[in-house]
């Protein structure tokens, strides 16, 4: 990572990534690349070490400086908004093409959005941290605003009349007092066309005020929603080539584990097999998947591997302890503990688990003329881009990233191993190559959201308030570590680790785990202080934004009432919080069943305010997935491995939420368009948890202090 | 060693010939370029790949061709007639039922087959029937109501209603009162002994 990108995620507000790349190399001396590519197109850049490195990703993305690249006006009237934004399932493509109407005052429907081709559209940056709501909406208005400014000036010169006499509306400048019109094609079809809509965007052009909305604010459906219903629509493992094979990678049989030694010959004497080793890589393309399955297992039988011992899931969080580096920081507030009435302090666990993107990775990678093209899905086309480039030595506008709206990815996608993947069995086939990740490849080397060991201590005084609080976040992060409570003297501390396993984001990150260990402590304290779990927080809580969303949960709820139920094995709890501008806050009753060890979330409520809602349709969406979701890290998901080899790669034994683990929902926004609007597709998910942790106790009288809340971790 | 199989995909007579224990899912996309069935786990632990088979709603990750010879099969593509929709296509569409779509079309597939067996299907009948299907992006509440949309009926009870306010117009954006009064009502109370292993007064 160079200066200007940390200087750009420091200008941001957002924490940098700890995403591990893979970092393949594919150098200049090797014989089969030079023939694919022809040596004089080469490019040398600074060699990068050739084994994973933790590298440092970016959140920016320079956007649009002028109007022509945001928008393409065609002749024909067709409207493209371009953005480098990707569509993944949590809505950009609604919430973008309701900005650019919006402000250019057109149907949605008129809008074309082309989204993350690099060769194509701007980047905007990383499609993570809940960015796209508060950093590209304003972008993409703000262009589609100068271009109604732009069509607005130009009719006025055209009829020489004065702007107050001109209304922009249903994509025409109309004059009033003669009705005369122009449309944006009109503009695009001026002689100074390339001048005007080749300016500079203004960064303070006039946005439509909230109150003139029409669009933003409204429910506006997914605009391809007809291609994804009837099967049209061509996700990235859905890209056929003209005579594209099939590829598939040999995966090492553990973490760690070196390739020593391989024969391809098995894998080369089959009919129409490409076989190729390239230091550690190794993989075969075939014309069908199951070929390619075939000549895999032919070479894997070959393979020979020098392993090292790795950690295991047993013994995971000592081992984070004993590899925190500097060691476990001591709490700064001697004087305050030693005057205290009270002094508390807990550890908690979270456990690695995986985002399971419905959609495995996949690339369909196509060499031609010394450029490569990949399809592929990824949340960061700008930064795979850079991947590949830096992989094959390549000058960055030699390669082009195409990212079809794909299934799913949860922060999960934000490398572009697949694309470099296929692309190097591209370059050995001499033809496009799709590859399609398994489940178990999936499982096994996509990137885990990070085990974390928390440990926080705080003193209370004679009167229950808390006069310190410190906290320490081991190997996951410090998203939401600072706590929103007024707490006396406080610090919150992250500490990076030896962590076991390729680490990377996940929907909220770090939020999640440290507001688990923050709101499971804040009930063991209100319990210390003998008082009530609402109240506790109420009186250490100024925000009022916060205050309102955990208020109004309470009482939809029923906080009071359920609270004072004795109702055995039935509990109920509550938590909030804030991460990324917005406010959350949940309760929920649980049903313990000691005799099956399970836990049933029975009812929650959600209160929600991310400042105005700008699709409630896809907010409601976004809400529930994110409770239902999160209820799998709470309940049961967890990584488990020995000796780097997982044991659960599969839908069979990592149990994600279906069905019926949905429990009976009272979701409520708060819409507050006096504000700048936030990001949803992230905060949602961090209350559920430590709310069914502290019903557990409610309902067992035992406190669970790790996620998943598995019965191993309360049942007697 | 490959063999030629016969069957019909959406209406249309297909022959393939290749290996008997090809996935039926990997020969609809790799050899009939029918896309919309989707490879998601490979076990039949997730349904994403879920095609109908004489009616039936069927993993086709898990489906070797030589099963499949002789037979009918819908998939996702042949649903619509022509231009119109099929309803439980249309009622995905209005509800929105679908966040990242991945698993959609093998979900509609589900639910064809479930509405075709029990028309109108209540809440536990539609968890439980359709409980195989996985949705990442866990938009059941959706589809829970999309379902009950096809099947013509009303929402059902755990569709997960969604409700907006605006606090500040309403006045009712939380007031923080004096902390030390705050901390007052709470020192009233005796305090309690926390659970265990937690140490007091050190």
């Amino acid at each position: 990572m160079n200066d200007d990108s940390i200087n750009q995620e420091a200008a941001l507000g957002g924490e940098a990534e700890t995403v591990d790349t893979v970092g393949y190399d594919f150098g200049l001396s090797r014989r089969g690349f030079v023939q694919v590519l022809g040596a004089g197109l080469l490019v040398a850049v600074s060699p990068i070490p050739a084994l994973a490195q933790r590298g440092g990703g970016r959140f920016g993305g320079q956007g649009a400086r002028t109007i022509s690249a945001r928008i393409h006006f065609g002749n024909d009237g067709t409207i493209t908004v371009l953005t480098g934004k990707v569509e993944a399932g949590q809505g950009a493509r609604a919430e973008l093409t309701q900005a650019a109407a919006e402000e250019l005052r057109v149907p949605p429907g008129r809008i074309q959005l082309l989204m993350s081709d690099t060769a194509l559209a701007p980047d905007d940056g990383v499609t993570a941290g809940s960015g796209s709501t508060p950093r590209t909406v304003p972008a993409v208005r703000r262009g589609a605003a100068a271009a109604r400014q732009a069509l607005l000036d130009f009719a006025c010169r055209q009829w020489g009349v004065q702007p107050d006499a001109v209304e922009v509306r249903d994509g025409k400048a109309v004059h009033g007092p003669t009705q005369r019109a122009l449309s944006y094609a009109d503009l695009a079809a001026a002689e100074d066309a390339p001048k005007l809509l080749g300016q500079a965007i203004p960064a303070d052009v006039a946005f439509t005020p909230v109150k003139q909305w029409k669009v933003l604010g409204a429910p506006t459906p997914r605009p391809n929603g007809r291609d994804i219903v009837t099967g049209a629509h061509k996700y990235p493992s859905d890209i056929i080539r003209p005579g594209m094979f099939y590829g598939k990678v040999l995966r090492a049989p553990a973490y760690g584990a070196k390739l020593t030694a391989i024969d391809l010959d098995p894998a080369k004497a089959m009919k129409d097999v490409a076989a190729v080793r390239d230091d550690q890589f190794a993989g075969v393309a075939a014309p069908s998947t199951f070929q390619a399955e075939q000549a895999l297992a032919a070479i894997a039988k070959t393979a020979q591997w020098e392993r090292t011992p790795q950690p295991s899931s047993k013994g995971l969080f000592a081992h984070l302890k004993e590899t925190a580096r500097g060691g476990m920081p001591a709490n700064p507030f001697q004087e305050e503990l030693a005057q205290a009435k009270q002094v508390l302090r807990q550890t908690y666990q979270v456990a690695y688990v995986q985002h399971a993107p419905l959609e495995p990775r996949a690339a369909v990678a196509e060499w031609s003329d010394g450029k490569l093209t990949v399809w592929t899905g990824t949340q960061n086309p700008f930064g795979c881009r850079s991947e590949l480039a830096r992989a094959f030595h390549l000058a960055e506008d030699r390669v082009r990233v195409i990212v079809p709206d794909f299934g799913s990815g949860f922060g999960g996608k934000h490398t572009g191993e697949a694309a470099v993947e296929a692309a190097r069995l591209a370059q050995a086939a001499g033809r496009p190559v799709s590859l399609r990740w398994t489940r178990a490849e999936e499982f096994t080397w996509a990137y885990f959201r990070p085990a974390a060991l928390i440990a926080i201590e705080a003193s209370l005084d004679g009167q229950g308030a808390l006069t310190s609080w410190h906290c320490v976040n081991v190997n996951s992060g410090g998203s939401a570590l600072d706590t929103p409570y007024r707490a006396g003297k406080n610090r919150g501390q992250f500490v990076g680790a030896d962590g076991p396993l390729r680490h990377g984001s996940y929907r909220a990150l770090a939020a999640t785990a440290n507001n688990f260990a923050r709101e499971c402590f804040m009930d063991e304290l209100a319990a210390a202080a003998g008082a009530d779990a609402l109240q506790f927080r109420l009186a250490h809580l100024e925000n009022p934004r916060l205050r309102t969303v955990l208020e109004a949960a309470a009482q939809r709820f029923g906080w009071q009432d359920a609270v004072g139920k004795k109702t055995p094995n039935v509990g109920v709890g509550l938590a909030c919080g804030t991460e990324k501008g917005s406010y959350v806050a949940a309760c929920a009753e649980i049903e313990a069943d000691r005799a099956e060890n399970s836990i049933v979330v029975r009812r929650v409520t959600q209160v929600f305010e991310c400042g105005p809602v700008l699709n409630p349709d896809n907010l409601a969406s976004q809400v529930a997935g994110a409770i239902i979701m999160g209820l799998g890290p709470a309940l049961r998901e967890e990584m488990r491995f020995e000796n780097g080899e997982i044991f659960n790669p599969t839908f069979r034994k990592y149990l994600v939420p279906r069905f019926q683990d949905v429990p009976q929902l009272d979701i409520h926004f708060l819409n507050r368009p006096d504000l700048d609007p936030a990001g949803a597709g992230e905060t949602p998910i961090i209350a559920i948890a430590p709310a069914v942790a502290n019903a557990l106790f409610r309902a067992t009288g035992q406190r669970a202090r790790a996620m998943p809340l598995a019965p191993t971790n309360w049942a007697a | 060693m490959d063999k030629t199989f016969a069957f019909t995909v959406n209406g249309q007579a297909r022959t393939v010939t290749t290996d008997p224990e090809r996935p039926l899912l990997q020969v609809l996309r790799e050899e009939l370029q029918l896309t919309g069935s989707k490879y998601g786990c490979g076990e039949g632990q997730c349904h994403a790949c879920t095609v109908l088979i004489n009616g039936k709603s069927t993993p086709s990750c898990i489906t070797p061709v030589r099963n499949a010879d002789g037979q009918s099969i819908q998939t996702i593509e042949g649903l619509a007639q022509g231009e119109r929709l099929h309803p439980v296509q249309e009622a995905f569409l209005a509800e929105g039922a679908f966040q990242c779509g991945y698993c959609t079309p093998g979900m509609i597939l589900g639910v064809v087959e479930l509405l075709a067996q029990t028309p109108k299907p209540t809440d536990t009948e539609i968890r439980s029937r359709l409980q195989g299907h996985l949705c990442r992006c866990c938009n059941y509440p959706k589809l829970i109501k999309a379902i009950h949309r096809a099947a013509g009926q009303t929402q059902g009870a755990n569709a997960g209603p969604q409700s907006i306010t605006n606090p500040t117009a309403e006045g009712r954006v939380s007031k923080v009162e004096g902390r030390r009064a705050a901390l007052a009502s709470l020192a009233s109370r005796p305090p309690a002994l926390a659970s265990g292993n937690l140490r007091a007064g050190t």
